[in-house]
């Protein structure tokens, strides 16, 4: 047979691994035909909606449904007297704690979830919310985690015996009513002992603000219950599908296989979309009491005040180093607000995530971390915006610790980073805190980097901008922002990481179509990465087919393969490398079919682009699609009839994405106006698949990251009150505010990983919020600035400059 | 409730009556009502612009008006902007550009762009930022946005050349 097309062509029809194809997904979405939880209607379908408690610790005396249901339309309303029964009135969290559902007795956070009324429409909910009276008797509220673990108000009375004892919690041992867990990592006398005798020692406290994912589509479900069938299907905006399956038969008492959960399209994620909330716990009790499906969607002010807050973590840290700059040791102690119940979204050994990553991508011979969980009067989450379980936190932490050390040496920076830097021999290299880094060659990027803005020229520059500025010729100042991060994702290794006791391995099952075309389904969930077109990528390389031949499904539980979802950019290192394994799987099949095809041995035929060519006899082969229409008809000896393949991928370890950030800043020290530059941003993510859509994950985690440095918060006043409760007051950037990005990356693939590559949806944001927050301080450094907490917004960088004097 | 209102809305260039509420808001009209669920919620403060369609030629969001306020205009959502068979050139770039990722911005963005571009056929990047300010996008940092509008413009603008072409030369055939 002859070719007719250059295997160059043969290469580029597949669109597989490292070109920037399309999107399959966007002419749905660009015509206005995405399929997102709120465009899903059911015949008879009712509305659910919440009443929320105005008061952020109070006891419920009394609540008077009486009047709510005499509401035209509404059908109605649940309370926790209606669920007990059930044993519904309360949830275990995915941190080992418990949730109410509806509240139990009191409340203790402002917008928790007192009653559920069920009803025809919106309005009519929204009529019935109004009428639902309930009894509030105030309590004492507390939103400060140190002024917690001091009081006498104990804001969760069943977490203490009835001899005022306290019961160890699911991380051990707990010294206050107030206080969840203490955890620890490192070895914490070797590093005081280090730290009291070293040369330099550098100290700051930092307060990471709480914040949130807020993606623009809210958290929501549709809940059916077929009592026919005994079938009960469940839509939501699920980043875990197959998890929300198990927890609601684990809490429901309805068999697994009764349960069907379906993600449909999700407007984003960014981790709010991880946890099990009441919603939908009460929409699926209000589908089986009604016998009707029943949609509950919150409003933004719903999931900016209740659903999944991220951050809010007081770290005090001493780092210490010999006098030319070699860090010898790291010291770092947080005081973690988890709000009114710890529903945490991390592995269940994990109570402060992956915070322990906190050595950073520095050669730090000891180190040592605790961690103490705290409740307070404020809404339950701690999810990871953007991140893999708390490195965002971690990452923060060492690159403004390196930050104050280089201060207290008076040395620069990115000097000081570079010699501090793990070196790329050293890999594997277990850090103090027991992680084992795959790989890294952080001295090429940071070069990389540093010659590319040219670092040298920026640094004169602002030298003279100080100068120019103290001769009062300017009233603005230029920050250089530096960031080096690395990032430990893809949980993760089964033998360390679960949720819930679910190993978080994921998955992928291919078939293959006898024409030549495939559909693959896998145990995770898009929501916007693209993995419909990604994922096609990985498939067409390793088997041959094109990927506009190959259909990328997930979401539906009735057909996908379990996994744990998509979140802590878990999906290319964990459901990524199933997919891989499992298309090599259809590939030793078709290597069988090929080899007696072409009548020699299995060994003798080779694998070639988009074929099985005879090793050494080019011209002889057969072409996965004619590979594909053999496996269905016709009788091969010994070999089953059909092409299809599933892996479940339980990774060796985790990836360690990295990267290098740069930003250039200039700042009105009168307005307190901030005005990006610059920002070039080079990471390494490991083998690429889509350059394209690495390149827009790094415009958009930039993006998240310069609203959480520059203004994005939740706030509560001493009463609790939420303060950030619209977009009005949380900080979303638009247009106007966004700088344009410049990318460039290394690549340096995992070891592990079976087509070597790391993830790359988290790192921008990750690395970015640091190097937002590094230009601010940086350009304050001159006059004396050690350290400010973020938000950076225009009236917080003002107050810095007044307080520094630059207003005089 | 009695005191129903009687609209009418020509909605994509189909006429529309009903009765509804003084409350109902326009985005509940179109996604429950009429099934155009093209537009989104996101905030149902004016924010983020999910739910922007256009009204009598001016982009307006869906979510912060009633239906009444809007009855006898016309509205134009995402829908009635390009399907299949005819995609707007704003549709075809934000596929080519990446100027999406979840695709929940999208349908009010490229509605908010084909407005913008009309009052403005060729805007700087500036003028695009500043124009598109009322749209949030928590995916994409923009820059994709900015980039797809910036190729729509300079493709509606090459077709809307070469169609005066053609009718200019379609002139002077019959001039001849």
């Amino acid at each position: 047979m002859k070719d007719e097309i250059t295997r160059e062509e043969r290469v580029d029809n597949l669109k597989g691994m490292g070109c920037s194809r399309k999107r399959v997904e966007d002419a749905r979405f660009t015509q206005g035909k995405g399929n997102y939880v709120d465009d899903i209607k059911l015949d008879g379908m009712l509305f659910g909606d919440f009443v929320r408690s105005p008061y952020a610790h109070a006891r419920i005396k009394n609540i008077d449904t009486s009047a709510a249901l005499e509401v035209p339309g509404v059908l109605a309303v649940l309370t926790a007297a209606d669920l007990e029964p059930l044993g519904l009135h309360w949830m275990p969290t995915l941190a080992g704690d418990k949730q109410m559902v509806l509240a139990d007795g009191k409340v203790l956070f402002q917008g928790q979830e007192v009653a559920f009324v069920v009803a025809e429409d919106r309005f009519a909910a929204a009529d019935g919310i109004e009428a639902v009276v309930v009894d509030y008797e105030e309590l004492p509220v507390i939103v400060d985690p140190f002024k917690a673990l001091q009081s006498d108000v104990v804001l969760r009375e069943d977490l203490v015996a009835e001899d005022g004892t306290i019961p160890d919690g699911a991380h051990g041992p707990r010294k206050h009513p107030n206080h969840i867990f203490t955890w620890e990592a490192g070895d914490k006398a070797p590093t005081e002992e280090v730290i009291a005798n070293a040369d330099v020692v550098a100290e700051e406290s930092m307060y990471y603000h709480r914040t949130h994912p807020c993606p623009l589509e809210t958290c929501g479900c549709v809940a059916s219950m077929d009592k026919v069938n005994g079938k009960l299907t469940l839509w939501g905006t699920f980043q875990a599908p197959h998890a929300i399956r198990t927890i609601v038969s684990l809490i429901s008492g309805i068999e697994e296989h009764n349960i069907r959960v379906i993600s449909p399209d999700i407007g984003g994620g960014f981790g709010n979309k991880v946890g099990a909330y009441p919603g939908y716990v009460c929409s699926v009790v209000a589908s089986i009491v009604t016998g009707k499906p029943v949609k509950w969607v919150e409003d933004r002010m719903d999931n900016l005040m209740t659903t999944a807050f991220a951050r809010d973590y007081w770290m005090k840290g001493k780092i210490s180093a010999t006098k030319d700059g070699k860090i010898t040791g790291l010291q770092c102690h947080v005081t973690a607000d988890h709000g009114g119940f710890d529903a945490c979204a991390d592995p269940t050994k994990f109570p402060a995530g992956f915070m322990n990553i906190c050595t950073g991508s520095y050669d730090i011979p000891t180190a040592y971390l605790e961690v103490d969980g705290v409740y307070t009067n404020k809404a339950p989450g701690g999810v990871s915006y953007r991140c893999s379980f708390r490195v965002t936190e971690a990452v923060y932490f060492i690159e403004r610790m390196v930050e104050v050390l280089a201060i207290k040496l008076n040395m620069d920076a990115a000097e000081l980073r570079r010699i501090n830097f793990i070196k790329k021999e050293q890999f594997p290299y277990t850090a103090a805190l027991g992680w084992e880094y795959d790989s890294g060659d952080y001295h090429t990027a940071w070069d990389k980097a540093l010659k590319a803005v040219d670092y040298d020229g920026l640094r004169k520059e602002q030298a003279e901008r100080v100068a120019a500025f103290k001769r009062g010729e300017t009233r603005k100042l230029m920050g250089i922002g530096l960031s080096f991060f690395t990032e430990i994702v893809g949980a993760g290794p089964v033998k360390n990481c679960d949720i819930l006791g679910l190993g978080m391995f994921d998955s992928c099952e291919i078939r293959i179509h006898p024409t030549g075309s495939a559909i693959a389904r896998l145990g995770t969930i898009s929501q916007g990465q693209g993995h419909a077109t990604t994922f096609a990528q990985i498939l067409a390389s390793e088997i041959g087919l094109p990927a506009d031949s190959i259909t990328i499904e997930e979401g539906d539980t009735d057909t996908a393969p379990y996994g744990l979802g998509t979140y802590g950019s878990r999906s290319t290192p964990v459901a990524g490398a199933a997919t891989a394994m499992a298309g090599r799987k259809i590939r030793a099949k078709a290597q069988m079919i090929a080899a007696y095809l072409l009548e020699v041995h299995d060994n003798d035929v080779e694998f070639d682009v988009d074929r099985f060519a005879v090793k050494g006899a080019p011209e002889k082969f057969k072409t996965m699609k004619e590979i594909a229409f053999a496996a269905y008809n016709q009788a091969i000896p010994g070999i089953e009839p059909g092409l299809e393949a599933v892996s479940y991928y339980d990774p060796p370890n985790m990836t360690y994405p990295f990267g290098a950030y740069v930003c250039v800043m200039d700042i009105d020290v009168d307005t307190g106006v901030p005005e990006i530059r610059r920002f070039y941003a080079l990471d390494d993510c490991g083998t690429r698949i889509n350059p394209m859509i690495i390149e827009g994950q790094v415009h958009g985690g930039l993006t998240e990251a310069l609203a959480v440095a520059l203004g994005q918060e939740i706030a509560y006043d001493d009463m609790g009150n939420c303060k950030t409760g619209t977009l009005m007051d949380f900080f979303l950037p638009t247009a106007w505010e966004v700088p344009n990005y410049e990318t460039d990356f290394t690549v340096t693939p995992s070891p592990h990983h079976p087509i070597g590559a790391k993830g790359v949806g988290e790192s921008p944001h990750v690395g970015g919020v640091p190097c937002f927050s590094n230009a601010v301080q940086d350009a304050f450094r001159p006059f004396g600035n050690t350290h400010t907490n973020m938000p950076h917004d225009h009236w917080r960088i003002w107050k810095t400059a007044n307080e520094l004097g630059l207003h005089d | 409730m009695s005191n129903k209102l009687h609209i009418k809305l020509n909605v994509n260039g189909k006429d529309e009556e009903f009765l509804a509420e003084p409350r109902e808001l326009l985005i509940y009209t179109l996604r429950e009502r009429l099934n155009i669920t093209g537009p989104h919620i996101g905030c149902e403060t004016s924010h983020c612009g999910a739910c922007t369609v256009t009204i009598d030629g001016k982009s307006v969001k869906a979510c912060t008006m009633f239906a009444a306020q809007a009855s006898g205009k016309s509205v134009t959502t995402i829908e009635g902007i390009g399907g299949p068979d005819n995609l707007h050139p704003l549709q075809e770039a934000f596929k080519e550009h990446h100027g999406l990722q979840c695709g929940y911005c999208t349908p009010g963005m490229i509605t908010r762009a084909t407005k913008l571009l009309e009052e403005n056929p060729n805007p700087t990047e500036e003028e695009i930022r500043f124009g598109m300010a009322g749209n949030i996008c928590r995916c994409t940092g923009y820059q994709n946005i900015v980039k797809s509008i910036q190729a729509a413009a300079t493709e509606m603008n090459a077709a809307a050349s070469s169609t005066s072409e053609a009718v200019g030369s379609k002139e002077v055939e019959a001039a001849e």
